[in-house]
């Protein structure tokens, strides 16, 4: 599938705004709830880890240091690309999976255009934006957890930001964005790949979504221990 | 003209084509009869390209389709039309932009030249004020119009259409007949309709092919099947007691 999704290419005035109806689909309508679920979590791992600094001698600023690690390590990369695995993921087995019960994937084939190239190739093209979702995530999970944290009362401001530079080590932010560059290709081809072999009719959209909502968090959870296996230790 | 010799397909190992050796000349409708599951679509689509088939031959104006150049297949397939049973309309265009699809696709007209192609060709299958609307916000009859309409706007050599009046009222479904009748005229089309449909049957069966159990049972014309003593095509096309009845007189007569 990957080969011929590279293979011949669909005329680009036509390719082009389908890539830029898929980065509107699939990044720019992923904003909002991004945004709304890195907030909050954000703030929530800030709460914690304030109520689990029990002990007067731990300094305060540790709790923008732990938000920080947390967020820009795990949370952002790897726990909201499983949420898109449900959004992105679904929405791009579905929508080829209705195409192919209602059989206009054949109507594409017979008229001669490789299908592979014309559904699939620019949502890999316009999923190479998500990490540009991500840092907006990492930016505003570690927002949500100065607002919680701050307003909350559990540290001062100075505590906070002190706490969110202190030991920074870029690479980190690089470990990130390597690993959502992965996954952004998982996100565009499993969820790709269950919509295109799909065998049935509007039911079997449904078991085909769920079936690639699994295997694209299975695969999403398996590269993130290999890559933090390989680059972190 | 198509030629089909001896073509035989499987799926796992259960045969659909047991070997169907035919000619559908360029000019005429042809049809192709049999219960469901006689191997009518698997046919077409073996026809199509959308199955291999696992051996025998299809010729396209006397050109094997297997010894042609990729090249010469790419083009081939825009030369090709399909009316798909379920119309199988870009759910995400507009009538307009569903018809306008293969131009943009394959040729270099500028948007207004291709626009106005289309226009002519939504003229021509009689849809009115249907340009800026969603396949969705069509009826059936609109919508098969609309697939014939992108089936013949790159002028096919070759139309294919899988029951194009299926789910219609029969008065939609002779309109949608004879506007494929003429379109087949008018163009010189070598068109292949797959349907069971009776009233379709006798009113544009210029060939008919009947397909029993993967193989061929029968064929000839439309006047041919009033006078056929086949009796697996006669149970088939006189299986209603209205239809007895009008063979029955069509013979006295």
């Amino acid at each position: 599938m990957i080969q011929q999704t590279f293979g011949k290419f669909t005329k680009w005035k036509m390719l082009k705004q389908l890539i830029l109806k898929d980065i509107d689909v699939l990044v720019i309508g992923s904003l909002g709830i991004v945004a709304f679920i890195s907030f909050f979590v954000g703030g929530v791992v800030s709460i914690q880890t304030a109520l689990n600094l029990e002990n007067p001698l731990l300094p305060k600023n540790l709790i923008g240091f732990a938000t920080r690690q947390s967020v820009i390590l795990e949370f952002a990369p790897t726990f909201i690309s499983i949420i898109m695995a449900g959004k992105v993921g679904s929405y791009i087995t579905s929508s080829i999976g209705t195409m192919r019960v209602t059989e206009q994937i054949d109507a594409l084939e017979v008229m001669g255009i490789n299908t592979y190239n014309y559904l699939i190739f620019p949502k890999i093209v316009a999923l190479s934006l998500y990490p540009l979702v991500i840092s907006f995530s990492m930016f505003l999970g570690v927002f949500g957890g100065y607002i919680a944290c701050v307003y909350g009362g559990f540290s001062s401001s100075a505590d906070f930001i002190e706490g969110i530079q202190m030991d920074f080590i870029p690479f980190h932010v690089g470990y990130a964005f390597i690993k959502t560059a992965f996954f952004s290709f998982i996100l565009a081809t499993i969820p790709s790949y269950h919509g295109y072999y799909m065998n049935g009719g509007a039911l079997d959209v449904g078991k085909a979504s769920t079936v690639s909502f699994v295997w694209t968090s299975v695969a999403i959870i398996l590269l993130n221990y290999l890559i933090t296996q390989l680059l972190l230790t | 003209m198509i030629k089909v010799e001896n073509i035989k397909k499987s799926f796992d190992d259960i045969p659909v084509l047991k070997g169907i050796s035919a000619t559908f000349e360029k000019g005429k409708t042809n049809l192709i009869i049999g219960q469901s599951g006689s191997g009518k679509t698997v046919f077409l689509k073996c026809l199509l390209g959308l199955f291999s088939i696992d051996s025998g031959k299809i010729f396209f104006e006397n050109k094997r389709l297997k010894e042609m150049s990729l090249a010469d297949r790419l083009v081939l397939r825009q030369e090709m039309g399909m009316v798909f049973q379920g119309s199988a309309l870009f759910d995400s265009m507009t009538v307009e932009e569903n018809i306008m699809f293969p131009l943009g696709m394959f040729t270099s007209k500028k948007n207004s030249e291709i626009r106005d192609r289309a226009n002519i060709v939504i003229k021509r299958v009689n849809l009115i004020n249907a340009n800026e609307k969603y396949p969705d916000e069509i009826s059936g009859g609109m919508k098969k119009r609309v697939a014939i309409a992108r089936a013949i706007v790159m002028n096919p050599k070759y139309l294919f259409c899988d029951e194009p009046n299926s789910g219609l009222d029969p008065k939609t479904a002779i309109l949608i007949d004879n506007l494929i009748q003429e379109i087949t005229d008018e163009y010189q089309i070598t068109t292949l309709i797959n349907t069971h449909d009776m009233n379709s049957v006798m009113e544009i069966g210029q060939k008919i092919v009947f397909l029993r159990n993967g193989l061929k049972e029968w064929e000839g014309s439309k006047e041919d099947i009033f006078s056929t003593e086949n009796e697996a095509v006669t149970n088939f096309v006189y299986s209603s007691d209205l239809f007895k009845k009008v063979r029955e007189v069509y013979l006295k007569k």
